[in-house]
């Protein structure tokens, strides 16, 4: 072999490696945008008002819920109770509302939401058990606690002004949206401006050196958890407001397609990288795919099929081009 | 193609390993520039340069962890291509990398045999594998138990089971990476004395390091790089660490510290240790820090140096004793807490306790002060940006911009990003573990005219190295300790590397006067 041959070699190796940063950075940017203007070309109905918005209220509880969870990805710290939550805390919403007012059962939704998340941290922080494990015990416990309050059976609000917030619209988008848009907003914020996102990426990142700089680690990793609370109790009510009426296995699974979409928005699962917009860049690709499938009258069996393949090739992505 | 030297005559002196005229680049950096040489059997080949030189990329395609974008690379004269270590090692070339690759959950013994245990349907003949270790120890004597779990060993330890490991291979060639970075003095001549024999055993070693004086004591050649190419190859008879520093920088450099001003004696105490303990680190250990003063804290690895920064700094927990600064007793719960009173920590390891690998040179720069930097918890980027500029002009951090995530860093840079973040707290007292460790020798030299210059703007500091020459030059007293306590104090001006090997090594000394109580 010759120099001639060596020389491009190289600069090919040289590309392909800037390449590599750009996908990996924004291929979840390009995988949207190339979806997106796949079904506004492919179908009459996709690139719609009603549709673009009939999207994102469906995606309104699990995008609120994917902002925290991101950051708490972000933080190394995973909260599979999350969806556990969510179901508590929609029908704590229910219970309360149909027995005082709407708006006291909302409220009671929220801080309900909150409590759990901060009792998550309480727990965790005492007995020193990994999030992971932690979570996924303390889910089973808050949906025990969904069940005894509702004893299996469904919560009906008969109150109609329980349903503004699911229902009711604000210039032309439902209520849900709005609450989406301004959680995303507020988390965003919160994770890339902020002191408190800087110690987020710190504690993820590398937990002894975050400590050694003098960060409370068992603060920031409890502020995420309360926010994680936060978010599923908001989630939780929306969805019981939309259908005046919660039950205890409201959200199984949440959890996972909350941590699906943030990975597939390009948050490394190892955490200490990431951001709140590319979680609901997940949300939103997961969900034009679904439609996408509906609009074009596809079985709705290959549906899993794709968003599970899509989740797989995001993760591997990201590995490989970590390698590098 | 540039011409393949020819080479006289195939026969008892053919090179083992031969490189010729490799190339390497990664993204748009040259990092190796067709470069050849020629690595004899059974000798010892050192490999020396700045960082960034590309010595480490040189020894890695050499061991299959990287391929060659040009050049050619022979064993025992045959052309060969490796794809993998795995396919190196097939060929006899082991590396023992600068991170060590093992298993600490499983025992020495595991180890050392992992993937070639011999096994009879499956089943590991546990009487042959201990019979085979037994031979390998023989042959080494590194008195190492089989069954320790290697996550317990000490660094120095462990890499003698990789050495191990290398050997049970069948290894002829084996690539060492700063293998003594992470060891005391004592463990590095014993380190030392292993390659010599199995070089003498006929093994050929080709040593990556920093350390000119060790490379010259072992070595049989040098290469010396810069820029990623060759500058010379040479016997190492014929090379002094002038020369040498002088070819890997291109030009002359002062190897000693520059020379400083004591701290007058009435300089006040700034900080001020009595009898810390900690159970299994800490034994009874007192130190004074004065205003303006480098104190040095030698001894072995293990001997607690760490751990007396560490209690300083609030990161360990103290079974008793205090710290004062300024007459006040500090409380210690927290890392936090001494940071408040002045307190930076410099610790031993950047990428494991220092930085944030990931993230940019501006938010490490940026960790320790960014509350002050925000208004209501929101960090104004402005204020932060400068700040970080401000600190990477002053401590010269190379980086293509501040934006540069560390990891992408030299060693040195990285370093100096470490005390950038340190340095925009104004911290009175300074602990630096290790400060210069893995670093290059032109980042080396600054960061030791950076501690003297903050020392003589009035910073205490408290030196800890495994390196004795930088211990000596730099400090103005040099506490010795062993087995968790401070054996011995002595002046900077009469302080020696003999003095305070004796003081760390020396075994406890029964005062037969003295009561037990």
């Amino acid at each position: 072999m010759s120099t001639t041959t060596t020389e491009p070699t190289a600069a090919a190796a040289a590309s392909r490696g800037r390449r590599g940063l750009i996908v990996r950075d924004y291929g979840i940017v390009l995988c949207f945008v190339a979806l997106f203007v796949a079904l506004s070309l492919s179908t009459s109905t996709f690139l719609t008002e009603r549709n673009l918005l009939n999207i994102l209220d469906q995606s309104a509880p699990l995008g609120i819920i994917t902002c925290a969870i991101t950051i708490c990805i972000v933080c190394g710290i995973f909260d599979l109770s999350t969806g556990a939550i969510y179901g508590l805390s929609a029908v704590v919403a229910a219970k309360v509302a149909s027995s005082t007012t709407p708006d006291v059962g909302v409220a009671a939704g929220v801080v309900c939401g909150l409590g759990l998340g901060l009792a998550n941290a309480v727990v965790i922080h005492l007995t020193r058990i990994n999030s992971f494990i932690g979570t996924l015990a303390t889910g089973i416990v808050f949906r025990g606690l969904a069940l005894l309050i509702t004893g299996g059976a469904i919560v009906t609000v008969t109150d109609s002004g329980f349903r503004t917030l699911g229902r009711s619209e604000l210039l032309g988008a439902k209520y849900s949206v709005w609450v989406f848009v301004v959680f995303f907003a507020i988390t965003a914020f919160l994770l890339a401006r902020t002191t408190f996102g800087r110690y987020v990426f710190a504690v993820g990142g590398n937990e002894e050196a975050a400590r050694l700089s003098g960060i409370r680690t068992e603060l920031v990793r409890g502020a995420c958890y309360a926010l994680s609370g936060l978010a599923a109790g908001i989630a939780g009510v929306l969805a019981a407001s939309r259908t005046a009426s919660a039950q205890a296995d409201l959200g199984t699974g949440l959890e996972l397609s909350a941590i699906a979409a943030a990975v597939v928005g390009g948050t490394s699962i190892l955490g200490g990288e990431g951001a709140v917009w590319r979680g609901v860049l997940g949300v939103l690709t997961l969900a034009i795919i679904g439609n996408g499938f509906d609009l074009l009258g596809i079985d709705s069996t290959y549906q899993l099929l794709v968003q599970g393949v899509l989740i797989l090739s995001a993760v591997a992505a990201d590995q490989l081009l970590r390698r590098r | 193609m540039p011409q393949n030297t020819t080479i006289a005559g195939a026969g008892a002196s053919r090179p083992r390993v031969e490189a010729v005229e490799l190339t390497k680049r990664f993204g748009g950096v040259h990092a190796v520039k067709g470069v050849s040489v020629a690595i004899a059997a059974g000798s010892v080949h050192g490999l020396v340069g700045e960082n960034g030189a590309g010595k480490s990329t040189l020894s890695k395609m050499i061991g299959g962890v990287h391929a060659p974008d040009g050049g050619e690379l022979r064993v025992d004269g045959r052309p060969v291509r490796f794809a993998s270590p795995r396919d190196a090692l097939a060929e006899g070339i082991a590396m023992i990398a600068q991170e060590i690759a093992l298993v600490p959950a499983r025992t020495v013994i595991e180890n050392v045999f992992l993937g070639l245990e011999p096994r009879r349907a499956g089943v590991v003949q546990t009487r042959e594998l201990r019979r085979r270790y037994a031979e390998l120890e023989a042959r080494t004597g590194f008195g190492l138990p089989a069954d320790a779990r290697v996550g317990d060993l000490r660094t120095a330890e462990q890499q003698k089971v990789e050495i191990l490991r290398a050997i049970a291979r069948d290894a002829r060639v084996i690539l060492m990476d700063e293998p003594t970075a992470a060891l005391t003095i004592d463990e590095s001549r014993r380190l030392l004395d292993i390659i010599r024999r199995l070089a003498a055993d006929g093994t050929s070693v080709v040593l990556v390091s920093h350390h000119l004086e060790e490379v010259l004591d072992v070595c049989d050649a040098v290469t010396v790089m810069r820029d990623g190419a060759l500058v010379r190859t040479g016997p190492a008879k014929d090379e002094t660490p002038e020369s040498l520093v002088q070819a890997m920088l291109g030009r002359d450099l002062e190897l000693m510290a520059p020379a400083h001003r004591r701290p007058k004696p009435d300089a006040p105490v700034v900080l001020e240790a009595r009898g810390l303990r900690r159970a299994g680190a800490l034994d009874d250990v007192s130190l004074q820090l004065r205003a303006g003063e480098i104190v040095g804290l030698a001894g072995l690895v293990g001997s607690g140096r760490t751990e007396v920064a560490r209690a300083l700094f609030g990161a360990d927990r103290l079974d008793a004793g205090e710290v004062r600064m300024g007459g006040r007793r500090l409380r210690l719960r927290h890392p936090r807490d001494a940071i408040r009173s002045g307190i930076a920590m410099l610790p031993e390891s950047r990428k494991d306790e220092g930085l944030l690998m990931l993230r940019s040179v501006r938010e490490n720069a940026s960790l320790t002060t960014v509350a002050q930097l925000a208004r209501a918890g929101v960090v104004r980027r402005r204020a932060e940006r400068d700040q970080a500029r401000a600190l990477a002009d002053r401590l010269d951090v190379r980086a293509a911009s501040l934006e540069q995530p560390v990891v992408g860093l030299s060693g040195g840079n990285q370093q100096k990003v470490l005390f950038a973040k340190w340095l925009a707290r104004r911290p009175t007292v300074l602990l630096a573990d290790e400060p210069t460790r893995g670093v290059d020798i032109g980042a080396k030299r600054q960061i030791h005219d950076l501690l003297v210059d903050l020392a003589r703007d009035g910073m205490a500091v408290l030196l800890i190295s495994s390196e004795i020459e930088e211990v000596l030059s730099l400090s103005h007293r040099v506490l010795v300790m062993r087995a968790g306590r401070i054996v011995e104090e002595i002046p900077g001006d009469v302080a020696t590397e003999e003095n305070v090997m004796r003081a760390a090594f020396a075994p406890p000394r029964t005062s037969p006067g003295a009561p037990s109580t």
